[in-house]
């Protein structure tokens, strides 16, 4: 056990290293969200009012976060499937390793890296005049379910990196899937604005759990919906990521199984 | 080591690729796998280290069983070729460091050993170069290191040498050469019958997922009938001439082909000298040679010979088709001879003399349908 923990400590170390030596990756993966801070908090920002009342860069900012560990899910499918393709796997499989090393290195690894975003965006984030309100301990609580969240779609990456036959097929793959869930969430809009079902889906979807329930540990402006899912956020934003990761965990074992065979 | 292994792929057309495969590789040498692509050489050596479980018989590598301890195998075995499994970003030091951490080795002591296996393949100077910037001779040599991190007792080599300069190919053959010198075992896979000439002690020509020939190289090659000798004389009316000199000369009476003038012996040694005498004892029995050329058994006639051993793993070949009729004067096409057919190997030909039609005519390496030679 203890070498299992050593080697997945290890392969997390073999993956941060890749983030040294081509930095471009993270580079692309954060020019993303700070682009989405940029446009929609200056460019559509002006011309939209939060609910509730409220600045709406502060409104977006904790969205910005969520959006971040969402499209994380392509650095992690990425790194496993070029892993995967590549003849580097098969010298993995033949080492006295343990064989989980390559997915919970690859996990620890997108929790440390999740960890630096975080730090970059609320930088950026005080730079465009975003606050939290409530105090350090709800700070924390906010980053812990961050991550979290990143972990649960650190599981869902690495599925599939896993059942993709390539690199270059997880990004067609991951955007598509990725901008819908952020698209029809409230990190931009409220869903209330929306037509009926897109509102329920978005009142639903994981990603608004999170971003409603950081709102409020950030005690940022919310939408002050009194639906079921925004009443709980908290308590879906802790859901939604165990129910990812008892799917999406497993599943990956069973993937990551089945290349011997 | 293996005996009576069966593997077959899931999804795909469900193809057997082992079938009945036995092999038995004494310690210590070089152990060569030959057969052509899709042979099954590659899904054996997965098999044999641990990567691809297989559906039936037992194997066993270096005293573990492979089913019921592949992680006893892992440790004892090692794992370099085609695809050399390096990691790209990362340089080739951080690599050797790598690898030699998932073995378990101190962080002190996988960095002593990374330096000790960059000098001896010749990397210290690219070490902080990102692998994916290696040529590709480098590259095999890091991948080859990477596997020596913990010296193995036996070390799979999965087409080493596929795609590489003469030059990149000689330093691994070298570095195989010295690490059977240190007492490794090395189970080889290649396409080259040159390689497994160089390196093995032993082959094992392998063809639709089973051993169907193994010996020494040289037993092998006299099994796969040797190089021969052919002559092409002008005057077929020489021909039994021609015939008493060869057979006094190789010691073994020709087979003659008195369509196209030519003789042809078997030849299993002194190949040069024994060409030159018969030019020369040709040459004072007057006889005028036309063409006169040492043909290697290549690889292709190699499976061909030893899998027609196996008349159930392949369908006969299709009865040759009616000659077509042969425009008068011109030398009509012979009989199917794959040796001239299919030999780009070596050969001394005469330069002056036109070679027969059939060698230009049917290039074709597959030898199995006569259709082609006449087509």
């Amino acid at each position: 056990m203890s070498a299992a923990i050593a080697d997945g400590r290890v392969m997390a170390g073999r993956y941060l290293r890749h983030v040294v030596r081509a930095p471009e990756e993270i580079v692309i993966y954060f020019s993303l969200p700070i682009m989405f801070v940029l446009v929609f908090g200056y460019v559509f920002g002006s011309g939209m009012s939060v609910p509730g009342g409220g600045g709406y860069r502060e409104f977006l900012i904790p969205g910005v976060f969520v959006m971040t560990m969402l499209y994380g899910i392509g650095a992690t499918a990425t790194g496993i499937a070029v892993d995967v393709g590549r003849g580097v796997l098969d010298r993995f499989r033949s080492m006295p390793m343990a064989r989980s090393a390559l997915i919970t290195g690859r996990v620890t690894a997108d929790l440390a890296r999740a960890l630096l975003e975080t730090s970059v965006l609320v930088v950026c984030g005080l730079l465009v005049g975003w606050r939290w309100h409530l105090g350090l301990g709800n700070v924390l609580a906010a980053i812990g379910l961050l991550l979290l969240l990143r972990l649960s779609l650190s599981c869902v990456g690495v599925a599939l990196g896993l059942s993709t036959p390539n690199a270059d097929t997880v990004s067609m793959i991951v955007f598509p899937l990725a901008f819908p869930l952020s698209a029809v969430s409230n990190v931009f809009v409220a869903p209330e604005l929306m037509p009926g079902w897109l509102g329920t889906v978005s009142e639903w979807n994981p990603i608004s759990a999170t971003t409603t329930a950081l709102r409020d540990l950030f005690g940022n402006p919310g939408l002050g919906s009194d639906s079921w899912p925004a009443e709980h956020a908290l308590l879906l934003a802790v859901a939604w990521p165990v129910a990812l990761i008892a799917v999406f965990g497993p599943l990956s074992v069973r993937l990551y199984r089945r290349l011997g065979q | 080591m293996a005996s009576g292994l069966h593997k077959r792929y899931r999804g795909g057309q469900g193809a057997t690729a082992l079938d009945g495969f036995d092999l038995e590789v004494p310690a210590g040498i070089v152990h060569g796998l030959l057969g052509p692509n899709g042979a099954g050489k590659t899904t054996a050596v997965r098999v044999l280290s641990t990567l691809l479980g297989f559906d039936a018989g037992r194997a066993e590598v270096a005293g573990a069983d492979v089913s019921r301890q592949p992680g006893l195998v892992r440790e004892r075995i090692a794992l370099a070729g085609q695809y050399a499994a390096v990691d790209e970003l990362l340089s080739g030091r951080q690599n050797l460091v790598l690898f030699g951490r998932l073995h378990h080795l101190r962080p002190r002591d996988a960095r002593t050993r990374a330096d000790e296996l960059l000098e001896r393949f010749g990397l210290t100077d690219a070490a902080g170069r990102s692998a994916k910037d290696y040529s590709g001779g480098m590259r095999r040599r890091l991948d080859l290191a990477a596997s020596l991190i913990r010296r193995p007792q036996v070390l799979f080599l999965d087409e080493p040498t596929t795609g590489l300069d003469p030059r990149s190919r000689n330093q691994v053959w070298d570095a195989v050469r010295g690490l059977v010198a240190d007492g490794t075992t090395v189970l080889l896979t290649t396409q080259y019958l040159e390689e497994a000439d160089q390196l093995a002690g032993r082959i094992s020509v392998v063809d639709a997922g089973r051993v169907v020939a193994e010996g020494s190289p040289d037993e092998l090659k006299s099994a796969l009938g040797a190089d021969r000798l052919e002559v092409v004389i002008r005057d077929g009316a020489l021909l039994g001439d021609a015939a008493a000199v060869l057979t006094r000369i190789t010691g073994a009476p020709p087979h003659i082909d008195p369509d196209q003038r030519r003789l042809r012996v078997p030849l299993l040694k002194d190949r040069v000298e024994t060409l030159t005498a018969t030019v020369r004892a040709m040459q004072e029995a007057g006889i005028t040679v036309a063409d006169i050329g040492l043909h290697r058994p290549t690889l292709d006639e190699a499976f061909l010979h030893l899998t027609a051993r196996h008349p159930a793993d392949r369908p006969p070949a299709p009865p040759a088709p009616p000659r077509p009729p042969t425009a008068a004067g011109s030398t009509p096409l012979a009989g199917y001879s794959p040796s001239t057919a299919s030999s780009p190997a070596p050969s001394a030909s005469s330069p002056s003399s036109s070679a027969s039609p059939s060698q230009s005519v049917s290039p074709s390496s597959s030898a199995s349908s006569s259709s082609e030679v006449a087509a």
